[in-house]
């Protein structure tokens, strides 16, 4: 038989790799439902395998597993991923590779690792979800495993887990102040993380900006915040709530989109009358580079740029949240239109909806004046059986949908009216696009802000009326409220639960659950204007305001936030272990000092009268002084009667004394 | 009282040679009212040294030599039937004394040992049914060999925490083992010395050094090495609450045979060793001298406050 080398080192206990596996569960959990069901079943059953390699050590792979299990979850990465790169791939290689560690973790240097790789896992949470949720939950993960590394230091000791937490609390909350200072005096990194892989922007939810019927309808089930309004003054009236968006020029009779040259940039000059609204707003990362604004924006936020259409857009995509200040007006004149735009505006599909082309021809043999062919038209949306519902029959692989949806069907919702409307206005000869945006909008009054969530996505029209330049028209609005269908999912439990409890109940939960989702909402948009929304534009005002405004003070601050601390802490344990000092021993100990310099050093545990013989024998010439100093001091300090004024000489001879 | 016990010492000096260190702290043990247990090899003197210091106190003095095969009634007496008086007569063993020699006390089986134990911590015995008080002063120094000799019952802790000191001779020096060759014998030189003390010098010496005065600061240094034998893993088990007594008692002797009347760290680190080295058990090591090396360690670890 071979030899076997000889482990030096103690193996782990049981109850610390129990510790261990039960850290890491709770610090993967998110992971596990994240990432392809086979790596979050591997890493379980390797979890479980160890486990039970406590009881029985023999039934732990040997090296030659371990090797083949890494090589085959790399393959298997490789396969699912395509690649060991990236956030999600590298993710799920990390959480592999840590369950494929316990398997070999032995001695307490393997336990080291694993916990250290654990607080790594516990950092790359937070590229998927900087939520408070996430951040509560995985503090007190972190706490879970410094517990477990507490417990692998005192083993041997007692076993104690709640003294192990306790500990780890505690630790932890002393390193609370460090860590505020380092988040509020670090210097932060403006602009996306550098060297974070392409794909930790997972896909956002918003606009598109193409239209075709449906798409809007799946946002409109989601309860997601689109963005986040604070106004100075008073809110705009809720008729006025129209948040602008993408414009759409192009049609190919059934889809809008934004077609060619509509991002051109003009100078904007716009009639406005009434009351400016000025607001900020927070906006959250769609991945797009719209930035929305209430119709119509007077100002340029100074991320983005605007456009001839009055698209706000900005430089870059908005992979993360952003906030910025903007000025409106709701009364206004918009007559910006290039000849070249007023002819893109009347582009269509000549051979599609024939039925829509001939109905609005018809009203044009009738009506000369374009404003009434328009109010023609919005008639027609409110006279005749047209019915606004989430969940329209599908229209996409008709020949001509739009006029099925204008003579049979009969059923749609925005997208469906708006592009009807535009197509029917073109076909008639009046310059027509279609803008999206969101319309509504609520305030939310526990932080006097607005929320515009994506159930708020919205499309309308607007006409070019000569003189009146583009006029916004809102044909899905005349729809009356008898034929509106609200059958979305929500809705449909509503509808389902309130038989069961009275209506004064009923009215009272909703209620409740209202102010519920307010609080929380509340909550979370603090959490992201001074946590997450704590950019190096807001650390640079900061740094102003406290007249930081160099580097060489940045420096100089940090040392103060950072050392400041420290002394108190240092000074609080001096002043506490000599707050009941006997003068005597100040005096002596300045004696020692003096002696000490002089390279004569007392050792804590020796004895005054012992070290006086020492000084006298290293020093004859101290002698007489020291004996002088050596009698005072003991007799101050351990005769039960000292003699009368024996501090004051003591004082004297120190103060006199030169080593 | 100074002088008569630096003269006790010194005449104790002139028979056991090149040893004051350890006289001086004998006699600070007695004058605690502790009892001494001197433990090293055979030949160092150990008896001699119980010898001298009993006949220097000018007390009276039993010599028990522990045996294998010593009873419990040879040391405290046994009530024997007398024709005469037709009654059972008690006649009182060596124990009645106010010193006791007890020489090579761990060769005696433990119920023996546990006999003299018992009266060492009463100071009185019960013989019979009857409870007979022991004369004062009463001390006893015994002696005895290292644990590892053949033909020994090593003391239990528990008995060997009623010693207040235990000394380890060791080897005379050059000088003194020259001086030792060259000169009479030790047991003439016993019989020719005279008492420094009395019964009644003693008595108030023993009444004098526990009003020695403890300051607060030096009751925390003591306080602070008794903590820190118990809290350091390099002992298997701390200090006992009595064996901080005895430091302290012990101090305070010390600090009366150098005439002072106060107590002062020195004191406390020079009676140290000799109190806590049979009480302190060093993680991973057998007492002996390897303990001598632990109070050291104790005294070098805790900062005077």
């Amino acid at each position: 038989m071979k030899p076997r080398r000889v482990i030096t080192e103690a193996p782990v206990a049981a109850h610390i790799i129990f510790w261990i596996i039960g850290a890491l569960l709770l610090v993967a959990a998110p992971h596990l439902l994240r990432v392809p069901l086979w790596i979050s079943a591997a890493s379980v059953l390797l979890g479980a395998w160890r486990v039970w390699g406590v009881r029985r050590p023999a039934a732990l792979p040997g090296k030659a597993v371990r090797v083949i299990l890494m090589f085959a979850a790399l393959a298997g990465v490789l396969l699912t991923y395509g690649t060991v790169f990236g956030r999600d791939a590298g993710t799920a290689l990390l959480l592999v590779m840590l369950s494929l560690k316990l398997l070999e973790m032995r001695t307490r240097r393997d336990v080291l690792v694993v916990i250290f790789l654990g607080y790594f896992l516990v950092l790359t949470q937070f590229l998927y979800s900087q939520s408070i949720f996430i951040g509560a939950y995985l503090l007190l993960v972190v706490l879970a495993i410094t517990a477990t590394l507490i417990g692998l230091h005192r083993q041997g000791a007692q076993l104690a887990p709640m003294a192990n937490l306790r500990l780890a609390s505690v630790l932890l909350l002393q390193a609370l102040p460090l860590m505020l200072a380092l988040y509020v005096l670090f210097p932060r990194i403006s602009g996306p993380l550098i060297g974070l892989p392409k794909d930790a922007f997972g896909a956002g939810t918003g606009l598109d900006d193409e239209m075709a019927p449906g798409r809007i309808s799946d946002l409109r089930q989601s309860g997601a915040v689109a963005f986040r309004v604070e106004f100075s003054g008073a809110p705009p009236d809720a008729g006025q709530r129209y948040w602008r968006g993408p414009v759409l020029w192009l049609t190919d009779g059934v889809t809008w989109s934004p077609g060619a040259g509509a991002a051109n940039a003009a100078p904007v000059q716009i009639d406005v009358s009434g009351e400016p609204v000025n607001y900020d707003v927070t906006l959250e990362a769609h991945n797009r580079d719209w930035l929305f604004a209430l119709d119509i924006p007077a100002t340029v936020p100074d991320i983005g740029r605007i456009t001839e259409d009055l698209q706000l857009l900005a430089h870059e995509p908005v992979k993360s949240r952003v906030r910025y200040k903007m000025t409106s007006y709701t009364q206004y004149r918009n007559g910006v239109a290039a000849q070249n735009g007023l002819r893109r505006a009347l582009q269509l599909p000549p051979d599609a909806n024939p039925r829509l082309r001939a109905l609005a021809g018809s009203w044009r043999a009738e009506i000369a004046d374009d404003e009434k062919l328009m109010q023609r038209a919005l008639d027609f949306f409110r006279d005749q059986p047209f019915y606004y519902t989430l969940k329209p029959p599908l229209l996409v692989d008709r020949p001509h949908p739009m006029d099925d949806f204008l003579f049979s069907t009969r059923r749609g919702f925005c997208e469906h009216y708006s592009s009807a409307f535009a197509m029917l206005m073109r076909a008639a000869g009046i310059p027509a696009r279609v803008v999206l945006g969101y319309q509504g909008g609520e305030m939310n009054p526990l932080g006097n802000y607005m929320i515009v969530r994506q159930s708020d996505a919205h499309a309308w029209a607007e006409v070019w009326l000569g003189e009146k330049g583009w006029v916004r028209v809102d044909p899905t609005g005349v729809i009356p409220p008898a034929r509106v269908e609200i059958n979305t999912d929500a809705a449909a439990q509503v509808a389902e639960v309130t038989p069961l409890i009275d209506l004064a109940q009923a009215a009272a939960l909703v209620n409740a659950w209202q102010q519920l989702r307010f609080g929380w909402d509340a909550v979370n948009n603090t959490w992201n204007l001074w946590v997450l929304g704590y950019s190096a534009a807001r650390q640079q005002q900061l740094f102003t305001q406290l007249g930081l405004d160099s580097w060489t003070k940045l420096g100089l601050g940090l040392l103060v936030a950072l050392g400041l601390p420290f002394l108190f802490v240092a000074a609080h344990m001096l002043l506490r272990r000599s707050g009941r000092r006997d003068p005597a021993v100040a005096l002596y100990q300045r004696y020692c000092n003096k002696l000490a310099r002089a390279r004569i050093v007392r050792r804590p545990s020796e004895g005054a009268l012992d070290f006086a013989l020492r000084v006298a024998r290293l020093r004859p010439d101290l002698a007489t002084q020291t004996n002088l100093i050596t009698a005072l001091y003991c007799a101050l300090r351990y005769s039960p009667t000292p003699p009368a004024h024996a501090l004051r000489q003591l004082r004297q001879f120190v103060q006199a004394f030169r080593a | 009282m100074k002088d008569l016990l630096d003269k006790a010492v010194k005449q104790a000096g002139e028979i056991i040679l090149g040893k004051e260190h350890a006289l001086r702290l004998a006699l600070a043990c007695l004058i605690a009212r502790g009892h001494l247990l001197i433990e090293d090899i055979p030949g160092v003197g150990k008896t001699t040294l119980a010898h001298v210091l009993a006949t220097i106190l000018g007390l009276k003095f039993n010599r028990i030599q522990f045996t294998s095969d010593l009873l419990p009634s040879d040391i405290l007496g046994v009530s024997v039937y007398e024709r005469d008086s037709g009654q059972f007569k008690f006649h009182p063993g060596p124990i009645f004394a106010q010193v006791i020699l007890a020489d090579e006390v761990n060769r005696a089986t433990p119920k023996t040992q546990s006999a003299l134990l018992e009266a060492m911590e009463e100071h009185q015995v019960t013989i019979e049914g009857e409870t007979r008080k022991l004369p004062e002063p009463f001390f006893v120094i015994a002696t005895q060999n290292p644990g590892h000799l053949v033909g020994t019952f090593p003391l239990p802790e528990s008995q060997l925490d009623r010693f207040m000191m235990r000394l380890e001779l060791g080897y005379p020096g050059a000088q003194a083992e020259r001086e030792l060759l060259k000169s009479r014998d030790r047991r003439e030189l016993i019989a020719g010395i005279k008492p420094a003390l009395g019964a009644a010098q003693l008595l108030e010496i023993q009444a004098q050094v526990p009003r020695v005065h403890v300051a607060d600061a030096l009751l925390d240094y003591v306080q602070a090495l008794l903590e820190f034998s118990r809290s350091s893993p390099k002992y298997l088990s701390g200090l006992s609450p009595r064996a901080g007594l005895s430091v302290l008692r012990a101090a305070q002797a010390w600090a009366c045979m150098a005439g002072r009347n106060a107590v002062l760290p020195e004191d406390v680190q020079a009676v140290l060793p000799s109190v806590v080295n049979h009480r302190l058990r060093s993680a991973g090591e057998h007492m002996g001298r390897a303990v001598q090396a632990a109070a050291s360690q104790l005294l070098n670890a805790v900062a005077i406050p």
